[in-house]
Order: structure tokens, then sequence, then C-alpha cells
């Protein structure tokens, strides 16, 4: 098994936006996502949302200190889980059913270095 | 045992086993490169070996071993030194619990090149790397000639390769043939990689050897054994089809010299009708199953010319009829010119010229030489010259084929022959 991130990736104004009634569907969604992880045969070695971009802080080369995110983009990243599955054919299969319910937003699979190895 | 022979008896491994002593040496390394390395340094050993010893019986099993021997040497040696993650090798390509897979056993698959084709061709790679992959390991097509074949640099395709190659270890895409539940949409940039590999043969971008046979006939192999393989996928039969019926007109291509013959100055007679036959009845087939994919409309156009007694014989009609269904399915510049060709048959030279106008604005036609040879003959057709010529001109610039560059020349010199005849217009 190996470990891979999926990254979400969304337009924070979904979430700025959702209306009270529409938040229990989100929570439940990564819910069920956290269950399916397992019943595929993988399974969750963290995952946090995120708070907006808008309460980033950024700290570049140099040491200065600047209000707002690293890059700037319509869709930000939002949250993030790490799972463990066989390879890329079951991380994506897994990724799939990552829930991404913002208009325009979708999941990116990076795999987790493994530090005794060079990736690059 | 005579230099000559050995090294005829290493070309003819080479290009018969390359695929087999490397998908081999690929389970044993776990890593492409360092599998690569091995397969070549088996080859180099092989020249002194079999030299002293005699070509063995099976040079192919012979070269695995070495290859594989090479491989565990170093996985004992580079043990601690080890940096990147090895490739996940998957033994089993059945899933026991998927009721598909139960009539798909292992033994199936005749072919242990399919591991590495379907590998290559992994839906989480580029496509264009997929395709590049393929060409590159299972079938050892040079880098360069690689390139030719997708319109770019060395230095792109060969940046393209080795980035893929690191997806395919760190992404842990796994060393696998598919399962029949994913092998349709695993299918196409398979079909798509063996035509090119087709083709690369067909028309070497560079150097004076036209035809690689062994390019074609690996092609044909990989495409029989795709259709064996996935006979209710009537696209491995299209592939089959289009490059039957294309391989049967390869004696034909070029004259005594090694110079370009284009459709109209080939000896018809010469082709090779048992290919044709298979080629029009797998066709046919391909045909009889339903809506067809891009392959199968290729064939079905390669069947009108190979049907045809002449030229001006042809069913024209049909051909530009098939293009627009292609182009339907599969909205190319490439195709898109090959129509306007057609056009010009079916409606003459003029009707055609509007729609190379259209195509000289797409970037990704700037540096291919078909362009500018088309629009040289249509003009040259029409009377024009000094036209023809600067065409031709540009098109020789940018075709690196020498037996193409020769045609082209020849053509240059007899309009401006012409030219000098009479007054250029303008």
């Amino acid at each position: 098994m190996a470990k891979y991130a999926i990254l979400i990736y969304e337009d924070p104004a979904f979430y700025a936006n959702i209306s009270p009634e529409a938040w229990p569907a989100v929570v439940d969604a990564h819910s069920k996502f956290v269950e399916q992880v397992f019943a595929l045969g993988g399974s969750l070695a963290g995952g946090e949302a995120l708070a907006p971009p808008t309460t980033a802080t950024t700290i570049k080369g140099g040491g200065t200190v600047t209000d707002g995110p690293f890059v700037e983009t319509k869709e930000a990243l939002n949250g993030i889980y790490v799972v463990e599955a066989r390879d890329l054919d079951h991380a994506v299969e897994i990724a799939k059913l990552c829930p991404a319910p913002a208009p325009g937003g979708g999941v990116e699979v990076r795999p987790v270095v493994d530090p005794t190895t060079n990736p690059f | 045992m005579q230099a000559d022979a050995v090294a005829a008896a290493l070309a003819q491994a080479h290009r018969s086993e390359w695929a087999f002593v490397l998908s081999a040496t690929v389970r044993v390394a776990g890593d492409l490169d360092v599998a690569e390395e091995c397969a070549q340094e088996a080859y180099v050993s092989a020249l002194q070996a079999w030299t002293r010893d005699g070509v063995p019986e099976r040079p192919g099993a012979w070269l695995t071993t070495a290859a594989r021997n090479q491989a565990l040497d170093r996985l004992r040696r580079e043990v601690t030194l080890r940096r990147k993650l090895p490739l996940l090798v998957e033994p089993a390509t059945v899933d026991p619990h998927d009721p598909a897979d139960l009539d798909w056993p292992d033994a199936a698959v005749p072919d242990d090149r399919l591991r590495l084709v379907f590998t290559c061709c992994h839906p989480t790679l580029a496509p264009e790397a997929r395709v590049a992959l393929t060409l590159r390991l299972v079938c050892g097509v040079p880098t360069p000639d690689v390139a030719r074949a997708f319109l770019v640099s060395e230095p792109t395709m060969a940046a393209r390769i080795t980035r893929a190659k690191k997806k395919i270890s760190e992404a842990r895409i796994p060393y696998r043939v598919p399962g029949r539940a994913e092998l349709p949409e695993r299918l196409d940039s398979v079909l798509t990689a063996v035509h090119l590999l087709f083709s690369t043969g067909h028309t070497a971008g560079e150097g004076d050897a036209l035809v690689r046979e062994e390019l074609c006939d690996r092609a044909l192999h990989l495409a029989r054994t795709l259709a064996a393989l996935l006979p209710e996928q009537a696209e491995t039969r299209g592939l089959l089809g289009l490059l039957l019926l294309t391989d049967a007109r390869r004696a034909t291509r070029t004259d005594e010299q090694g110079r370009l013959l284009l459709l109209a100055d080939q000896d018809r007679t010469r082709w090779d009708q048992r290919a044709i036959l298979e080629g029009l009845t797998v066709t046919a087939g391909a045909l009889a199953s339903g809506p067809p994919g891009r392959f199968t409309l290729q064939a079905a156009i390669a069947g009108v010319h190979a049907m045809a007694p002449s030229l001006e014989q042809t069913d024209w009609p049909r051909v530009v009829h098939l293009y627009d269904r292609l182009l339907a399915v599969w909205n190319t510049p490439v195709v898109a010119l090959n129509r306007a060709a057609a056009v010009a048959f079916a409606d003459g030279p003029a009707a055609a010229l509007p729609l190379l106008d259209e195509l000289a604005t797409d970037p990704r036609l700037a540096d291919y030489p078909y362009l500018p040879a088309t629009r040289a003959d249509l003009l040259r057709r029409l009377g024009d010259a000094a036209g023809a010529a600067q065409s031709y001109r540009r098109a020789m610039k940018l075709t690196a084929n020498a037996a193409e560059r020769a045609f082209l020349e020849q053509r240059l010199a007899e309009v401006s022959r012409a030219a000098g005849a009479e007054p250029a217009p303008g």
C-alpha cells in the first residue's frame, strides 16, 4: 500500500454562500466518502478541511508577510485527505468518490513521497 | 562464428525479441530505465558470447536470461543505493471477485508485451506520452523517430518520455494487463500506439530506408494479437484491416532507386492481393459490427483504394464521404488535409485550394511537409508552375526523409522547366 494525497479544489464562494439547509448534505457526503474508502479496501491516513483563502497568510522567501493565499485562483485548495491505496488505479477509484460539490470543483491525486526515495 | 552472421542474428533478435526481453526484465528490475539498460547490456554481451559459442537456439530466451541476470546483479549491488520507488509489478491480471474476469485467465494473453503496452498506455498518462512510451519501450523505436511521428522536437519528446516513466514509478501505475471490465476504455490509446508504430515504419521520417519492414511487421503482429484478444471490439479489427490494406502497397511505394512513388504512379498489379483480400474481409467484419470508429473508417478508405483499378477510376465521392464520417469521429487537421486531397480528385484541384488555405492557419500544421506538398501538387495540376515551385521548395525544407526530398526535387525540376518555357503567371 502507498499513500496518496487527495487535494480538493473548489471555489470558496460556494461554501461562503451555502444555505444552512444544504450544509448537512456536505457533511454527510464526507462521512459517506470515509466509509467508502474502507469499503474499497483502502484506508484513511489523515484529512482536514481548510478555512477559506481569505483567512490565509503568506510568507515568501525573505520573510515578507502578506495577507492572502500564495497563489490567487478561482478554485482554491479547500481540503485534503491522505489515503492508503494499492496503486494509482486504486487511488483514482477512491478519489472519484471524494466530494467536491461546488461547480467547477474537482480533486487532484498526488503520491505522497516515501522519505527513503527521491521522486525528483 | 562469422562476425556478419552474428551481427545479422543480433539485428534479427532486436527486431523480433526486444519487447519480449524488456518486458520480462521489467518484472525483475522493478524499474523501466534499469530494465532498458539491462536489456541493452544483454544485446552487447551477446555479440561476444555468440561470436565465441555460436548463436543460441533460442536467442530471445538467451537474451532474456542475460538481461534478467544483469538486473538481479544490479539489485544485489544497489540495494542500499536505491533512490527510486520500484515499479509496481502485479503478477495477477485476474480479479477472482470479478465475474467478467473468470473467463479471462492469464494464459489467454499469449504476448507478454501486452503488459508493457497497457502500462505504457495507462489513462493517467497524457495521450501523447502513452503512444510515445509504447513506441520507445515496446518497439524500441529511437527517440528522434518517435519525435517526428508526433511533429515535436527531439528534446521535447525525450523530456516527455522521461516524465512519463517517472510518473509510472512514482505514482505507482501498476505493470499489468487491465481486467476485461477496464479494457475497452484502455484500448483506443493502445490501438493508436500500434497504428503510429506502423506509420513510423511505413514512412520513416529520417534516413534512406523508406520502409522499415520490421516496424510494420511488429505493428501487424500487435494488431493481430489485439484483434484475437478482443474480437468483440470492432476497432481492433478495423486497425488490423487498415494496416493490412496499407501494407499491401509496401512493395510499390518506392521505385528501384528508392524514390517515393505516389498512389498515381504505383504499379497496382504488384499490390499484395492476399493482404488486400484479408484486409477487406477483416474491415467488412468491423464495419458490420455497429457504428464504425476511426480505425475502421480509415480501413474502409484504404479498401476503396485497394479495389480501384487506377487512380482515375477510384470511387472518389465515396472516399470523400468516408472522410466526412471520419472527421465526425476524429477531427484532426491531418484528416482534414487528406480529405482536401480527396476533394481535389472528386471535384477538381480548384475546389480543394480554399480548404488548404483554411488549414494553413492551423499552427499544428506549421511544420507539416505534406501541407505544402499537397498545395504544390494542386497548383501543378492547375498549371501554376511558379506557385507549385514555391510550395515544393517549402515542402523540401520541412521533410527529413531522403526519399521524399528526392521526389519533391524531381517535381520541382519539372515545374521549373515548365515555368521557364512559359512566362510565369502574374
